[in-house]
């Protein structure tokens, strides 16, 4: 139960970041994504990513600072193991479920709906 | 963690079946035309995770259909989430690069 | 005949001998639903894009005046329409069905009074008896044109404003019974430096002030000489800014003479609306069906409408450029 407890917490303070940057800074969603997933290949190259993910789980698996994260270690584990050219071939390599999904059921999406206004 | 408790996945692959189911219920809730009303009351809260991303994709996938499906759908799914895959792509490039250089210096 | 510095008088008169306002499912909920002729349940008015949509609420409007004006296509002589859609396609389309000799308008929110303002010039003038004024926005097509795709879940801050999905129509001739249009005021573009496009209503105040003390200073008028004195679509955030900036400038329109056609089209409990109406068909089809209808009623006698425009495009906007506005008014009078 306290997983969860702490998956929500996180998750929210993450979020709530987020909010500040659209409403305090002004900026565009478009921008406020754009920082948090920069921050988070960051956080993810300093090795402070990982132990939140451990501890908060999809609190900090699932906002978009993740998605920083998985790129930078994606890159690192395919550079160890094929050498440099892994940096290329492993960057997409862990996030490839959500971004594949998303262009999948996107274009599902896009073949069922039309849009409601 | 839903998936981890009763699905028995492991701590590393629970986030890849949690990532898909969130992105197919977004898309289901931005083709019904509540994602955005959601959106309204919880701001970040719905842009920040994953939803938001996949939301991104759906909105500009459907919305543009009336431009056909090659070039209305196909060339604008990624109008809004392009940004994103091209600030983390190029981000995360650069850390690996720095990364690389420090470990064969002996640094970390 | 030019007055004072931006002002015409119309010496002859033009009269409005009848008009027409086409509206969607949230003006269908708002408190000036019986002011419309025609009300649409679906966004898509059964076309398969938004932007076909919007063509086809031009088109009704212009019909529906046609026909209340008791005349036929072929006795209008020229058609003045403008919108909000890139290269205005709806408004040209919708000429190209009615194949009236046609010239295109853009003054974004605005083009209403520009409309009426260059139709009763024409009229006047003698270089035209019967004009078509029209103009129209759908909210949806705006919404993907300037903001994001309509299902794109970003947050809109209170300061925001809907834009009326709807078309309002009028046919200015020089002859004929009903409202007659008896000056206008060209207004100035004014920047104050505004860049927030989720608050528009700010930013087009200044313009509608400007515009406002123009035409008392041109005809020397005071403001007690109209009935009802509205602005476009300031909303209420904006309809406050343009009220305050007034009275700093000592000139004190009563509050019960001075409203907004973009909170009047909506009633308070639409919270989807957040700040008010806006977009072209807001002063439109208010003015054209709202307004007018009270003036055939003998409500209304004198009325000055100033319509304001927020001339920025999503482009000006990414290149930080600020929102320049610009506001029209025309008085017309039975």
């Amino acid at each position: 139960m306290e997983k969860f407890l702490w998956a929500f917490l996180v998750g929210g303070a993450i979020c709530v970041i987020g909010q500040l940057l659209l409403d305090g800074l002004k900026l565009t969603p478009a921008h406020t994504t754009c920082a948090l997933v920069v921050t988070g290949a960051i956080l993810g190259g300093l090795g402070l990513y990982d132990p939140l993910v451990k501890f908060a789980g999809a609190g900090a698996t699932v906002p978009i600072s993740s998605f920083g994260n998985s790129l930078v270690k994606g890159a690192l584990k395919e550079f160890e193991a094929t050498g440099p050219i892994g940096v290329l071939t492993g960057i997409f390599q862990i996030t490839s479920a959500g971004i594949s999904a998303a262009i999948i059921f996107g274009f599902m999406g896009a073949l069922i709906f039309r849009p409601k206004g | 963690m839903f998936f981890v408790t009763y699905f028995h996945f492991s701590q590393e692959s629970s986030g890849n079946p949690t990532v898909a189911v969130l992105i197919i219920l977004t898309v289901l809730l931005t083709g019904f035309g509540v994602f955005d009303h959601i959106a309204q009351w919880a701001g970040a809260g719905t842009i920040i995770p994953v939803t938001g991303f996949a939301n991104t994709i759906a909105s500009a996938a459907i919305e543009h259909r009336s431009e056909g499906y090659v070039l209305g759908v196909g060339g604008n799914m990624f109008k809004l989430a392009g940004p994103v895959i091209v600030y983390g792509v190029f981000s995360a490039f650069v850390v690996s690069i720095v990364i690389i250089i420090f470990r064969a210096l002996g640094v970390m | 005949m030019l007055q004072g510095h931006q002002t015409w008088v119309f010496k002859s008169r033009p009269t409005i001998i009848a008009s027409a306002a086409v509206g969607g499912p949230h003006e269908a909920q708002g408190p000036l639903a019986a002011d419309f002729d025609l009300l649409h349940e679906d966004i898509w008015l059964g076309q398969d894009s938004f932007e076909k949509a919007e063509k086809k609420l031009q088109e009704q409007a212009c019909e529906t005046a046609i026909k209340k004006a008791n005349m036929k296509k072929e006795d209008v002589q020229f058609l003045l329409a403008g919108d909000l859609i890139n290269q205005t396609v709806p408004s040209s389309f919708a000429a190209r069905t009615l194949g009236v000799p046609f010239l295109g308008l853009y003054g974004a929110c605005s083009t209403s009074m520009e409309g009426l303002a260059l139709a009763s010039l024409l009229v006047d003038s003698k270089f035209a008896k019967n004009v078509l004024v029209c103009s129209s926005s759908h909210n949806a097509a705006s919404e993907k044109q300037y903001r994001y795709p309509t299902e794109y879940g970003a947050q809109k801050p209170p300061t925001a404003q809907w834009t009326v999905t709807g078309s309002g129509a009028a046919m200015v001739t020089d002859h004929g019974e009903g409202p007659k249009v008896t000056t206008a005021t060209i207004g100035r573009v004014i920047d104050m430096g505004l860049t927030d496009p989720f608050n528009m209503g700010a930013a087009m105040a200044p313009a509608a002030v400007d515009t406002i003390e123009a035409h008392f200073r041109d005809l020397k008028r005071d403001p007690s000489y109209y009935d009802v004195i509205a602005t476009g679509d300031l909303g209420r955030v904006g309809h406050r800014i343009a009220g305050d900036l007034l009275k700093k400038h000592g000139m004190d329109i009563p509050e019960e003479i001075f409203t907004d056609c973009g909170i009047l089209i909506y009633s308070k409990d639409q919270p989807v609306v957040l700040a008010g109406g806006s977009g072209c068909a807001c002063a439109a089809t208010t003015t054209f069906g709202h307004f007018l209808n009270r003036m055939r009623k003998g409500e209304l006698k004198k009325i000055l409408i100033i319509a304001t425009g927020a001339l920025l495009s999503p482009m000006s906007f990414q290149q930080k450029e600020s929102i320049p506005s610009v506001a029209h008014a025309v008085s017309i009078e039975l």
